[in-house]
């Protein structure tokens, strides 16, 4: 048989045409939900020319204004905390050889990304109905205590893998250069380390923007974020403006993960 | 520098600054999990939670019912339908994302530097975008009214719309596009590793590309393949969302068996139970996947 | 106390780990390095040179003996307390700042208001000319210039000692040859004590006053070039510098009988029983016939200037001659000739 096509090591049959319609089928409903979000129709299914009308509306909605602001108040306190202590653990168990109980503070920190979410979900929800009948305290704290736990790995992971990077020999020219151990960690690991924190900062807030299941079980009557809002929303008459909502978010995490991209790509 | 002992300093140090992190996961991730252990194995409450007296009640639950008026115990049938269907849709969704990840991880390894990194970025997106957002954009194509069977029908394929969705198969198809990434990435990671050389030794050696396929690259990128499984066989197992949303109220996976136990169910401690028992389940799987993969790599 | 020394190493020793897997990197080390001199620590990797370097820096602590520092005891002292600055192998120059803030970076630290440390950042930035480069980062310049950075920034807040770990090996040859001159111009110029670390002979014998020869954790000669080369006091040090001749023998009346049973005179130094004796390649003579040995040529390599002579001797021991190209008739492979050897030259080591 006369071959046609190079002799390619790296070509296997049928491969590249799975995984070009692997790309294809994972693209397709979310173009789809993207295009229909911008309906000029009213229902789901038929197509009523362009439109913005869903936007608008979603826009005005209260209830997703209410959802939206919440999402963004538990996402930034979120990152923010689990990002300062996620540095602090990375600084602590990165670059120093091994010690004792170092795998256990491994297990735990990664631990909420090996727990089925239901699992914590339900512990949570046991966990702080309790607390609530004790304190009567009702408020967006379990969310935030929640979603800084579960975004701790989802910081650490970046951090740690910037620090790893690092080699010592900068803090001991430091040390050498009169730097106590804390003007050292000011001026010379901290600004080297801060792509990765950065980094960090930006996946947990992603993350904490997306959590669907640990936030429906524990948050109160009326706390609703975004995600749970549009669960909500599936009991009832579905209409566009989930399109809509769901395409803002999706274009909300893109630009997040660009500048992600750009940001761990930089001062290499 | 004090004239401490540099082992014990470097233990201190570490412990000390990862302390914050430790303290906020214990008290909202990993500690109220022993609290679900404890619930487990209390008695159920009137309206709902428990009351503090031990008993067994949660735990037989799972496995077992007591018919209510001769008090013939018996297996749970509904309860059994619920865990074969979890592990038979949890099985199913780790081999076909295999059978789609395998290729897609082996494309995007192949592509050439410059644009390998678009592809890498293409396929980790999905990755990252809302599970609710993904569900529904699936739901939006198998609905009866989607894109799916308007397409089939338009064709002439079929006559009348395929009732897809809350079926067995639409919760398959929802799990299989949502956890293909999670296969892609470490299969991908594995196969960047891979040696092409030794394929074309293989090739010398008068293989073809089957047995290359089976005999040289599958084994050696084994690792990458059980960490993919692993990583799509446990959420699967314990996916929530995406049962829900395209199974209706009727298929239900654990993940939902064990919302209802909280919600209209109101039997706390049996839902704590199922929880302990899909805890252990994926215990153990991590257990078989780090005892291959230390197999696998005798150095570690 | 005496005040010119400035480094007074006492007794030092480090071991790393314990128990079976131990390594000692330094035995029981003692030595005074003085004020303003440019001293290297010369000897093979893994010699512990380094290690005492560390040590001096305050990167290491001694597991045993003392560090003083014109006069102080600074041995468990941190590295940022210590008046020493290192110019490390790898530059670890912060990339993260401009040569300017790299340079000033001591200074800072030490709490220098900010105009003066502007003024000795451009002082020092002459000195190793790199003004024009001040405000580049680190990334953006070659090797050499790299280099002549880390160098201003350990010389920048006037440290008592600088120490330099193995700076040049990362230059190429010619750039090495240039940085060794500006080395010693700048030490010169500056005063400050230099330790500067090596494994390279030549490059020590170039640019010091004084060499310290190290091998496997142990001190084994102090001197100046001159009395390294031409006395070293064992095996070790003269074959570590530059090229030697040995020829074994045993102490006969005053004399020494080599192998091939020849009597040499030679200054005994006390040494009495087998002993090896050092002759440099230079110190050997070619002549036509008749001298004190004789031997038959094995080799014969021109080099130029000089020409090399192997010279087999009776008792299948050889010596390497070194002489001018143009002052001895050319020999040739197999030649039978006279040795004569400047019996003022030869170095009687012990056995």
């Amino acid at each position: 048989m006369a071959k046609r096509r190079a002799f390619d090591v790296t070509t296997l049959p049928g491969f590249t045409t799975i995984a070009i319609l692997a790309f294809v089928l994972l693209y397709a409903p979310i173009v789809t939900l993207v295009i229909y979000s911008f309906n000029g129709g009213n229902s789901v299914n038929q197509w009523g020319g362009f439109s913005l009308q869903w936007y608008a509306i979603a826009a005005q909605n209260e209830a997703v204004q209410d959802a939206t602001a919440r999402s963004l108040i538990i996402a930034v306190w979120a990152s923010v905390i689990s990002t300062t202590v996620a540095t602090m653990a990375a600084l602590g168990t990165t670059r120093r050889g091994k010690f004792k109980g170092q795998t256990i503070i491994y297990v735990i920190i990664n631990q909420p990304l090996m727990v089925p979410e239901i699992v914590t979900a339900v512990s949570l929800l046991i966990f702080f109905s309790s607390v609530k009948v004790a304190t009567g305290y009702s408020g967006l704290g379990y969310l935030i205590l929640a979603h800084s736990a579960f975004c701790i790995p989802f910081a650490y992971l970046p951090i740690k893998a910037r620090l790893e990077g690092m080699d010592t020999t900068m803090e001991t020219a430091a040390a050498d250069l009169y730097a106590t151990p804390w003007q050292s960690f000011r001026y010379v690991t901290l600004p080297l380390l801060l792509p990765g924190v950065i980094a960090g900062a930006m996946l947990a807030f992603i993350i904490s923007l997306d959590n669907v299941i640990i936030t429906e079980f524990v948050k109160s009557a009326g706390q609703d974020t975004l995600p749970t809002y549009m669960l909500g929303q599936l009991r009832r008459a579905l209409t566009p403006e989930v399109n809509a909502i769901s395409t803002a978010l999706l274009g909300l995490t893109v630009l997040i993960l660009t500048l992600f991209v750009f940001v761990t790509k930089k001062r290499d | 520098m004090s004239r401490q002992t540099p082992g014990r300093s470097k233990g201190l140090n570490g412990w000390l600054l990862s302390t914050p992190a430790l303290i906020l996961l214990l008290l909202a991730a990993s500690g109220p999990l022993l609290i679900v252990a404890v619930y487990s194995v209390l008695e159920k409450g009137d309206y709902s939670g428990v009351r503090w007296i031990l008993s067994g009640e949660g735990w037989f639950r799972v496995l077992f019912e007591k018919d209510i008026f001769d008090q013939t115990i018996s297996l749970a049938d509904a309860n059994l339908s619920i865990f074969w269907r979890s592990f038979k849709l949890s099985i199913a969704t780790t081999v076909i994302t295999f059978a789609f990840g395998l290729p897609t991880a082996w494309f995007i390894a192949t592509r050439p530097a410059k644009s390998r990194a678009f592809w890498l970025f293409l396929i980790t997106i999905p990755f990252w975008t809302n599970l609710l957002i993904r569900t529904f954009a699936i739901m939006e194509v198998i609905r009866n009214q989607g894109i799916l069977n308007t397409f089939l029908m338009h064709f002439g394929l079929i006559s009348e719309p395929i009732q897809i969705l809350y079926t067995d198969t639409a919760v398959l198809m929802g799990m299989t596009y949502v956890y293909l990434p999670l296969m892609v990435l470490p299969l991908y990671a594995a196969i960047d590793r891979f040696d092409f050389r030794l394929i074309e030794a293989g090739y010398d050696l008068y293989a073809s590309r089957w047995q290359v396929l089976r005999g040289v690259i599958l084994p050696i990128i084994k690792p990458g393949i059980i960490a993919g499984c692993i990583l799509v066989f446990i959420p699967s197992l314990g996916a929530y969302v995406t049962p829900r949303v395209l199974g209706g109220g009727k298929n239900m996976m654990i993940g939902n068996f064990i919302e209802l136990q909280f919600g209209q169910g109101q039997n706390w401690p049996l839902g704590a139970a199922l929880s302990t028992v899909l805890l252990l389940v994926v215990l153990v799987s991590l257990l078989v996947y780090t005892r291959a993969s230390s197999r696998d790599n005798p150095n570690g | 106390m005496s005040t010119n020394i400035a480094v007074d190493a006492r007794n030092v020793g480090k071991i790393y780990g314990n128990g079976a897997g131990a390594v000692t990197a330094l035995g029981d080390v003692s030595i005074a390095i003085e004020k303003g001199e440019f001293f290297t620590l010369l000897g093979p990797s893994g010699c512990g040179k380094t290690t005492l370097l560390r040590c001096i820096a305050g990167f290491e602590t001694p597991t045993t003996g003392t560090i003083h520092l014109s006069g102080r005891d600074i041995t468990y002292d941190p590295p940022y307390q210590r008046p020493v600055n290192t110019v490390f192998q790898s530059y670890a120059l912060f990339p993260h700042l401009t040569v300017a803030q790299n340079v000033g970076f001591g200074l800072k630290m030490q709490g220098t208001p900010a105009s003066d440390v502007a003024k000795a950042v451009e002082r020092v930035l002459a000195l190793v000319k790199l003004e024009a480069f001040a405000d580049r980062l680190p990334q953006q310049l070659s090797g050499g210039q790299q280099q002549r950075v880390a160098l201003a920034r350990a010389l920048a807040p006037e440290p008592e000692v600088l120490l330099l770990d193995e700076p040049l090996s990362a230059l190429d040859l010619k750039l090495r040859k240039e940085m060794q001159s500006e080395l010693k111009r700048l030490q010169t110029e500056t005063g400050i004590t230099f330790i500067f670390v090596t494994h390279d002979q030549e490059e020590a014998l170039t640019m010091s006053n004084r060499i310290g020869v190290m091998s496997a954790g142990a001190l084994l000669q102090v001197g100046t070039p001159h009395d390294i080369y031409e006395s070293p006091v064992n095996r070790f040090v003269a074959d570590f510098i530059g090229e030697t001749n040995f020829l074994e023998g045993e102490v006969e009346g005053g004399q020494v009988r080599i192998g091939t049973g020849d009597l040499l005179a030679v200054d005994l130094n006390g040494e009495t029983g087998g002993v090896t004796l050092a002759i440099r390649p230079e110190q050997v003579s070619v002549k036509a016939a008749d001298a004190q040995l004789s031997g038959k040529i094995t080799e014969a390599t021109y080099l130029g200037t000089d020409t090399h002579y192997t010279i087999g001797l009776g008792d299948g021991s050889h010596l390497v001659a070194r002489v001018q190209s143009n002052s001895v008739a050319a020999f040739g492979v197999g030649d039978t000739v006279g040795i004569a050897i400047d019996a003022k030259a030869v170095q009687v080591l012990k056995s």
